[in-house]
């Protein structure tokens, strides 16, 4: 049974898609995006030990060369991640598809499905296949949160499962895209264009920042490939807020609200009808 | 006198509050019920409680007409035909909330009012529809003036309900409370939404497990005052309680409390209850005299006994704080003895022979009473105490049905959310449906930022509550003991979900 590294499990979530959910959210990133929320999701745990000694709870420990996390002791006070400096976080267990959904199976009859999401969660495709197909035979639905870098024509089967992909496009531009993430968007576009056709774009996400992402070009973009589907795609427009922010973009602004309805009303120029700013 | 003389020259009542509160005094100044030295001495205790229902009850606490019948019929004592368009209609109702009486001498009950106006609407355009409804419903808010008075909707979706989530949107009443009769298989998501939304701005509709208590009597039932389910064409004669916390005081331990004070206090209760009944029927004619009577909108064999339970978790936690330490809410040992206690009352109520009860084979009905004002350690009914709310509200709702199976005449829960829950009401609906899914019965939402809060099950205004602490009178008298009810049940500390 496949495994992967699970940062964190919100049994009962509102923010992450339709109606109630549960969200989990796996370690590891393949890209580095400048306004990134929570780097400590980027990396996966090199045992330097660094965060081990400083814990208040005296949850972190080392055996057999490795950083051991009792969550039982954690009163979650986040100073772990703080001193990493590899963006990563001891604070992560190795679960195979059925321990994760045997958690996801506690919160029946609450919520209406799961939504897997990271880091990035499409590092584990595997793993994502075995609990979706866990987590349908219960009736509930299973959404995939990405940045939409794994190329999903890969998998298919995965994808024909899922009951949709919520699609990160961080911007349009490759320079842009790639200054900003430090990666290639390529792969970003054919996704948008494989979900669309198969019916499997649940959103498109749109983090707005002045100066550093190409938002427009993103909403004319997406609204071209889409055609006439753009009217039924939902698009969420998302404020940059600093919040959990580190580097350069620690201190920048959130954009105003007139920046964000002038954003609502390109995409409505371009044929969007389910619009939401958050 | 000292007390009558207090109304009189009263500055911080309105003229209203003072006639209320002298008809009151006035009642207590004669004492004809015989009531037995069991129940005298747990009375003064605090162990047993008449809710200041009055010394000599002359009108049921609760009435819920059949306003469809008076729709149908008009009155004749009113002299009001049936109503022929939504003005007539409206006005009617007005004229007749008048003259329905309560324990707070105004109606608690003024209808499933979608299902009254919706008929009415035809050729009548929304905005139109929308103004008269708004007048309507500040009608009630501005002369009721009492957060005892409820209304209700559903389960179907239909104009007039949609209009009326709008208006109480707009409108930020208090008055009336609202609630939604909601069931999944009946009640569309997007209505059940959009009441999730109106919740969310005005603290009102809460959510009945109409699945549930449809099932409660033979014919149409309600929801009045803080979430009691009662029949239409009737309504609830007396609640009467036993707070646990206080019997839990007297108790020498857990095995005392259960076969010797709980069966003692449970019997005296039964037997006061039955003397309220008794007098209310027999010696004060209500039912003899009032047009309500007469003209078939209430029927006598339609009313029901509320036999109420308050503070089961300090209760619990009193018995348990020698053994262990454990908490209702919290711990399994503490929710399987609430468990044990709840079964010994239900087993009590369900053997008990109650007088003048029809339609509940004669038998009184158990009901999770949600508080007195100036009352402090008394947790409404089978509620978890502020602060031991458990941390995921999903087992905080687990364990709410686990508890809820006891109460057919109204058991609920009030949670208070962020603001953001506003974004996503889908997700408050699908935690509604689970919940109803195990049987859950009763819920309500809130957020914190809005002027109405949510008291016992009650609305308030929070401004409201501010000038009166400040000593100036104010319109809605239950502003009054939703000051103390809000720092004595810390509600401002209740746990914020989301």
């Amino acid at each position: 049974m496949a495994s992967a590294p699970v940062n964190k499990i919100i049994p009962f979530s509102l923010v992450d898609g339709p109606g109630s959910r549960t969200s989990v959210f796996l370690q590891g990133c393949n890209i580095r995006c400048a306004y990134c929320h929570n780097p400590e999701t980027q990396q996966i745990c090199c045992n330097c030990g660094i965060c081990v000694d400083g814990c208040p709870a005296k949850a972190l420990f080392v055996q057999d060369g490795r950083v051991v996390w009792d969550d039982r002791k954690c009163v979650s006070c986040d100073r772990c991640i703080k001193v990493c400096p590899h963006c990563a976080s001891p604070r992560v267990h190795m679960l195979d598809a059925q321990e994760v959904f045997l958690r996801v199976q506690k919160n029946i009859p609450f919520i209406r499905g799961i939504t897997v999401s990271g880091g990035e969660c499409m590092l584990y495709p595997e793993f994502l296949l075995e609990l979706f197909t866990e987590v349908k035979k219960v009736g509930l639905t299973a959404l995939i949160d990405s940045n939409g870098t794994v190329d999903f024509s890969l998998y298919p089967e995965l994808t024909a499962l899922c009951d949709g992909v919520m699609l990160d496009v961080k911007s349009w531009e490759p320079q842009v895209f790639s200054a900003l993430t430090g990666g290639s968007n390529e792969i970003v576009k054919s996704n948008l264009r494989y979900l669309a056709d198969r019916n499997r774009l649940e959103e498109i996400r749109i983090v707005c920042l002045d100066g550093r992402v190409d938002a427009e070009a993103v909403i004319r973009g997406a609204a071209e490939i889409l055609a006439e589907k753009t009217a039924l795609q939902k698009l969420k427009l998302i404020r940059f807020r600093r919040f959990g922010v580190r580097g350069s973009l620690e201190n920048a602004p959130s954009p105003t609200e007139e920046t964000m309805l002038n954003l609502y009303e390109l995409a409505q120029k371009h044929g969007f009808r389910k619009i939401s700013i958050t | 006198m000292d007390q009558v003389m207090d109304i009189i020259t009263a500055q911080n009542l309105t003229y209203d509050q003072k006639l209320l509160q002298l008809a009151q005094a006035a009642e207590n100044s004669v004492d004809p019920l015989h009531v037995s030295d069991k129940f005298r001495y747990y009375f003064e205790k605090g162990a047993l409680c008449d809710m200041n229902e009055g010394k000599a009850p002359y009108r049921p606490r609760y009435i819920l007409a059949d306003f469809q019948k008076f729709v149908q019929n008009g009155s004749e004592f009113l002299r009001l035909k049936p109503p022929e368009d939504l003005d007539d209609l409206l006005t009617s109702l007005c004229i007749l909330y008048g003259h329905i009486p309560s324990v707070t001498g105004r109606p608690v009950y003024v209808g499933n009012l979608d299902k009254l106006i919706d008929p009415f609407l035809e050729g009548v355009s929304d905005q139109e529809a929308s103004k008269k409804i708004k007048r309507f419903l500040n009608f009630i808010d501005r002369t009721v003036a009492n957060g005892y008075c409820h209304a209700n909707l559903g389960p179907e979706a239909t104009r007039a309900g949609r209009l009326i989530l709008d208006a109480e949107k707009e409108l930020q009443n208090a008055v009336p409370n609202f609630t939604l009769k909601y069931d999944p298989d009946i009640t569309p998501d997007d209505f059940g939404e959009q009441a999730v939304l109106t919740a969310l701005s005005c603290a009102s509709p809460a959510f009945c497990n109409h699945r549930i208590h449809g099932q409660t009597y033979s014919g149409d039932y309600g929801i009045v005052s803080c979430f009691n389910i009662l029949p239409v064409r009737g309504g609830g004669y007396c609640l009467s309680r036993v707070v646990l916390p206080r019997l839990a005081d007297l108790a020498s331990g857990v095995e005392q409390f259960m076969e010797e004070l709980l069966p003692e206090a449970l019997q005296a209760l039964g037997e006061y209850m039955n003397e309220r009944v008794r007098f209310m029927v027999e010696e004060s004619h209500f039912f003899d005299t009032s047009f309500l009577v007469k003209e078939g909108l209430v029927d006598p064999d339609r009313f029901v006994g509320m036999f109420g339970v308050a503070g089961l978790c300090e209760c619990v936690n009193t018995l348990l704080k020698d053994r262990g330490g454990f908490r209702y809410g919290r711990d399994e040992e503490a929710n399987d003895l609430g468990d044990r206690i709840m079964c010994k009352i239900h087993g009590f109520v369900k053997e008990f022979p109650a007088v003048y009860s029809k339609l509940t084979g004669d038998r009184y009905f158990l009901h999770a009473q949600a508080g007195l004002a100036p009352q402090k350690g008394v947790t409404p009914g089978v509620r978890i105490v502020v602060g031991d709310e458990p941390d995921n509200i999903m087992d905080h709702i687990r364990h709410s049905a686990r508890f809820h199976r006891f109460f057919p005449t109204g058991v609920s829960d009030i949670f208070p959310v962020e603001t953001t829950a506003r974004n996503n009401p889908a997700a408050i609906l699908d935690l509604v449906k689970g919940a109803f899914s195990i049987d859950d019965k009763y819920l309500s939402f809130y957020t914190e930022d809005g002027d109405l809060i949510r008291i016992t099950g009650y609305l308030a205004k929070r401004s409201e509550m501010e000038k009166f602490s400040k000593g100036v009178p104010v319109l809605q008298d239950t502003s009054h003991g939703a000051v103390n009810n809000y720092r004595n049940n810390h509600v401002a500390d209740r746990k914020v979900r989301f």
